[in-house]
């Protein structure tokens, strides 16, 4: 294992949280103001979960090839689900007095959402950038079977070779890895909480 | 000035404001009450277009507010909520702020009415403005959210049960402060409550609803003299004055006691004197084996005979003027006041004693007249 290995699969959940945060917050926020919208995001971020990953990955790769960009892309869509539907339910939560305060002192739509009801669901969504986080940690590694690299082709060529002291070695530091950012993060979301 | 002209808004099927007509004028403290879901707070928010109506006209002075986009409207309109509704997010400042940063006020501008809205609740702004809402006490959120709907300088306020969630020493505090604020700003301000006591102590004019519609329009002073529905009588509840003519013809039987000790002639004073004592009063009535009564004992007599080998009515006033239960009670006191007597017995019509009229009935007759019908404990 190769702390290479370790930075790769740093940068592929890296990307792939980045980005599921700014389409899981849009897609969480369009669910939030528009009704008609709502049912088909939050159906759509469901089904994508019940698509098997390798299935999923498959099918991104007639358009990407076997690259990390296929990788990427499958993690996003994979770790959609808890971040919309958080940012939704954590915008839906907010104190409807509040909401009705805002309103009646003239905010509009936007200013509402940008300046009170986004900041006061942060810690809810906050919750789903955790879990979007943790999971792709994991679907990183099926990353290696569309050439994707990370632990994930650690671990495959440790499985080919039989070598026990690589795999032990690349299993712990995702473990660690998992470990590491679900404790951090939580730590981050009790002291939102607590606010 | 806000003119409602024949304004109604359905739910469904269900008509829950219907043909509203109503006038405010500027300076006036306005208070919509009624039964719950008689539309109060739906006729409200259709002055801020929280609630489109879905039929009639509403003119702020002469402009009609279905031509006014309803975020602007809203800048212009003050609004307390019962939840206060404070932004946790926000300090006391911001939250005090949020209007005059719509309004795109000036920062120093912004900063001196900070100043001045805290000094005017004496709320010093070094100690309360970088707070958060919640290191307040609930009566002072309320009065942040007080200060938060003045904040943009609004002409007209409105404000939705704004003191019905606090405690009943903080509410009446805010009421008095609100007046106070109100005497000095001269702001037009239209307030809902289902609090009779709240509407008569804060109302320039009561508009009272049921069912979506006006039952009545007054002062205070006007609705408890005048009550035009028996609905208003029943909500103004203790407040209602008995008007004089009733009093008037109040009748003996209406006012007198009427759980009297009954005592025949023979028995002991000892064991009058204890039975009295058990009772809340401090006389007894004896009467003989028919029920007519043969005189009154009181405490005080038995104790002036300290002779417990008599009969009780022996010592008893056996003189007792008797009247008639029908008689008027005007009359009676003025025959009690007259024949300098402390008490009455009161006959029904087959001759037997049904209560008692004592100078505390008086009193008490009075107290109702001039307080109002409370439970005056006897």
């Amino acid at each position: 294992m190769t702390m290479r290995a370790v930075l790769q699969h740093l940068y592929l959940v890296g990307a792939a949280s980045v980005l599921t945060m700014i389409f899981g917050s849009i897609l969480g926020v369009a669910a939030y103001l528009y009704k008609s919208l709502r049912g088909g995001v939050l159906w759509l971020v469901d089904v994508l979960q019940t698509i098997p990953v390798l299935a999923l990955l498959g099918v991104i790769m007639i358009f990407f090839g076997a690259t990390s960009t296929t990788v990427i892309i499958g993690i996003v869509l994979y770790s959609l689900l808890p971040m919309v539907r958080n940012t939704y339910i954590g915008l839906e939560g907010v104190d409807p007095a509040i909401k009705e305060a805002a309103q009646g002192m003239g905010m509009t739509k936007w200013q509402r959402l940008l300046k009170i009801e986004l900041p006061l669901a942060f810690p809810i969504i906050f919750t789903g950038i955790r879990i979007a986080v943790v999971t792709s940690i994991g679907i990183a590694v099926f990353g290696a079977v569309v050439g994707g690299g990370g632990l994930g082709s650690t671990i495959n060529r440790a499985i080919l070779i039989q070598d026990m002291g690589t795999l032990m070695q690349a299993t712990f530091a995702l473990m660690g890895m998992a470990m590491f950012f679900d404790f951090g993060m939580s730590y981050i979301e009790k002291r939102l909480q607590s606010r | 000035m806000i003119t409602f002209t024949n304004v109604s808004k359905k739910y469904d099927e269900i008509t829950v404001v219907d043909e509203l007509n109503l006038s405010i004028e500027d300076g006036e403290f306005v208070i919509l009450i009624g039964p719950s879901g008689c539309g109060k707070t739906t006729t409200l928010k259709m002055i801020n277009k929280l609630i489109e109506m879905d039929k009639g006209e509403i003119h702020i002075d002469d402009k009609n507010i279905s031509d006014i986009n309803g975020d602007e409207l809203r800048r212009e309109i003050g609004y307390v909520i019962q939840q206060i509704g404070l932004f946790p997010n926000l300090t006391i400042k911001e939250n005090i702020l949020v209007v005059p940063r719509l309004l795109k006020w000036k920062e120093e501008k912004c900063d001196k009415r900070v100043h001045e809205l805290l000094e005017l609740v004496g709320m010093p702004y070094e100690e309360n403005a970088m707070k958060y809402p919640n290191e307040l006490s609930g009566g002072q959120q309320q009065r942040i959210g007080v200060l938060r709907a003045l904040a943009g300088e609004p002409p007209i306020i409105l404000m939705d049960e704004p003191f019905g969630a606090l405690d009943p020493v903080t509410r009446e505090s805010l009421q008095d402060e609100l007046k106070v604020l109100q005497k000095k700003l001269h702001k037009t301000i239209i307030f809902v409550t289902h609090d009779m006591e709240e509407a008569l102590k804060m109302a320039d004019k009561i508009v009272f609803m049921s069912d979506g519609k006006i039952l009545q329009v007054a002062s205070p002073e006007e609705m408890l003299a005048n009550p035009a529905d028996s609905l208003i009588t029943d909500f103004m509840g203790r407040h209602a004055v008995t008007t004089e003519e009733q009093y008037h013809d109040l009748t003996c039987k209406e006012v007198m006691f009427k759980e009297l000790i009954f005592v025949s002639e023979t028995e002991k004073p000892l064991e009058v004197a204890s039975k009295i004592k058990k009772s809340d009063h401090d006389m007894a009535v004896i009467v003989d084996e028919n029920a007519a009564p043969k005189g009154v004992v009181t405490l005080d007599l038995i104790k002036q005979f300290q002779q417990a080998d008599k009969k009780i009515v022996e010592i008893a006033d056996t003189e007792v003027e008797k009247v008639s239960e029908n008689k008027l009670a005007k009359d009676a006191f003025n025959q009690m006041i007259k024949d300098n007597k402390n008490y009455l017995l009161v006959m029904d019509d087959k001759n037997k004693v049904t209560g008692l009229i004592t100078r505390d009935v008086i009193t008490n007759s009075l107290a109702r007249l001039v307080w109002g019908d409370m439970d005056w404990a006897l």
